[in-house]
């Protein structure tokens, strides 16, 4: 279960929203305005069971996230979940992978001070003897227009949620 | 008549360590009782060719391939290099008015050999100036120093290098080329792959390869591939490395 947000760990002003993960219930999360800029030349990598829950993160990960390896390690991937983000973004990215494809997506990530950043991410399904067995995503620096695109998008989706959508998310 | 194995090396190696590698087969086949061929092709194209016909039996191979190799032709990867990692750095001439990969613009010349993953990588690195194949003009030639040299003659605006190759350039060369980005991916690897006609061979050749610096002379031969060492590789971690290479490979 992952735990709300807490105070200490933001730095400066911050709002206050309740997401509701699948399957997790609501989580506080505490948001600021701060963008951290994607690397130059990085990947972050992780990799989570079929659940959702991280197995495997590169040093990438923990430096961008925020979070410490041992934070990140047994949580679901929606640690990362910014509330600005809708819901239904990530309908794509489960069906896709369920059904065994490759997804890929521009996501606004929270960090654990409440800052975010932008990444490209694509994910692919981890296929053992013929099953699924959990999934890679790798995640890397978006340009600014698609950024801006991917803004203005989601600020639509999020208007129009409420949809029949209730699966996990990212 | 006795079965000859070939083994090769993918075409990326750097310049200096050609013999090494011919020092390696010599090591390698005394040490397996094996008689073994080592044939360096000068392209990609020719080694996958090769690779097709079924005429090769181990390769040192980059990792774009390892996963066709893998996947594809039943090999077994064994071991890696420890301290090497496939790093791409793209380069622009020295005196250009780009700072940033933000600053290319669509229409940028692009000198790139035919490297499978230096040349991913660097389109990856490009994608923050909204830059893919489809806006570049790509300038292909058949090495880094032509990569370097395109850049010198004004032929291309950027190009990509292998971290290995960039670092062997002459300090006059690079002195008048001037490095934007250096990735830093280092879970993509070279690796030492077994084919199916030496299956019965795996555990042997892994064995051998990370005992090498123990083994008589075996650390004079790292030394000349420059390689600290071996280290062994699973099946779970060669799937790891394909299924971030297919991420990587994704359109």
């Amino acid at each position: 279960m992952l735990k709300d947000m807490h105070p200490a760990d933001v730095a400066g002003s911050f709002r206050e929203h309740h997401i509701n993960l699948y399957g997790l219930g609501p989580r506080k999360v505490l948001v600021t305005n701060e963008e951290i800029p994607y690397p130059d030349g990085k990947l972050i990598v992780s990799r989570t069971d079929t659940r959702g829950i991280i197995t495997h993160c590169n040093q990438s990960f923990i430096d961008m996230s925020g979070y410490a390896r041992e934070e990140l390690i047994g949580a679901e991937h929606s640690i990362l979940r910014h509330p600005d983000m809708p819901t239904l973004a990530f309908k794509g990215l489960w069906d896709d992978v369920q059904a065994g494809k490759i997804w890929h997506g521009y996501v606004k990530n929270l960090r654990k001070n409440g800052s975010f950043y932008w990444v490209y991410a694509t994910v692919i399904p981890n296929v053992r003897d013929g099953k699924v067995v959990g999934y890679t995503s790798v995640r890397r620096k978006p340009s600014r227009s698609k950024i801006g695109a991917s803004i203005e998008l989601y600020k639509q989706l999020k208007q129009q949620e409420g949809s029949a959508w209730q699966g996990p998310e990212a | 008549m006795e079965t000859v194995h070939q083994l090769t090396v993918s075409p990326d190696f750097t310049p200096d360590h050609i013999s090494g590698w011919y020092v390696f087969n010599t090591w390698l086949q005394r040490n397996l009782g094996l008689h073994i061929h080592l044939e360096m092709y000068d392209s990609f194209e020719a080694q996958r060719q090769a690779i097709q016909a079924d005429r090769v039996d181990m390769i040192y191979a980059n990792p774009y391939d390892a996963s066709m190799l893998v996947r594809e032709k039943g090999f077994r990867a064994v071991a890696r290099p420890l301290g090497i990692a496939d790093e791409c750095v793209i380069v622009v001439p020295a005196e250009s008015t780009v700072q940033h990969v933000e600053d290319l613009q669509p229409g940028a010349r692009v000198a790139s050999t035919d490297d499978p993953d230096i040349r991913l990588v660097g389109m990856i690195m490009l994608e923050a100036a909204d830059l893919h194949k489809g806006n570049i003009e790509s300038v292909p030639v058949d090495g880094y120093v032509l990569v370097a040299k395109a850049l010198l003659q004004g032929r291309a605006d950027v190009g990509f290098f292998l971290k290995d190759a960039w670092d062997g350039l002459s300090n006059a060369v690079r002195k008048q080329l001037r490095p934007l980005v250096t990735s830093q991916i280092s879970d993509i690897q070279h690796a030492f792959l077994v084919g199916p006609h030496l299956a019965g061979s795996v555990e042997d050749i892994q064995g051998l390869l990370v005992r090498m610096g123990e083994i008589e002379k075996g650390a004079g031969v790292l030394e000349s591939l420059g390689f600290q060492g071996w280290e062994a590789l699973d099946h779970e971690e060669t799937e790891f490395m394909i299924d971030l290479m297919d991420t990587l490979k994704a359109e």
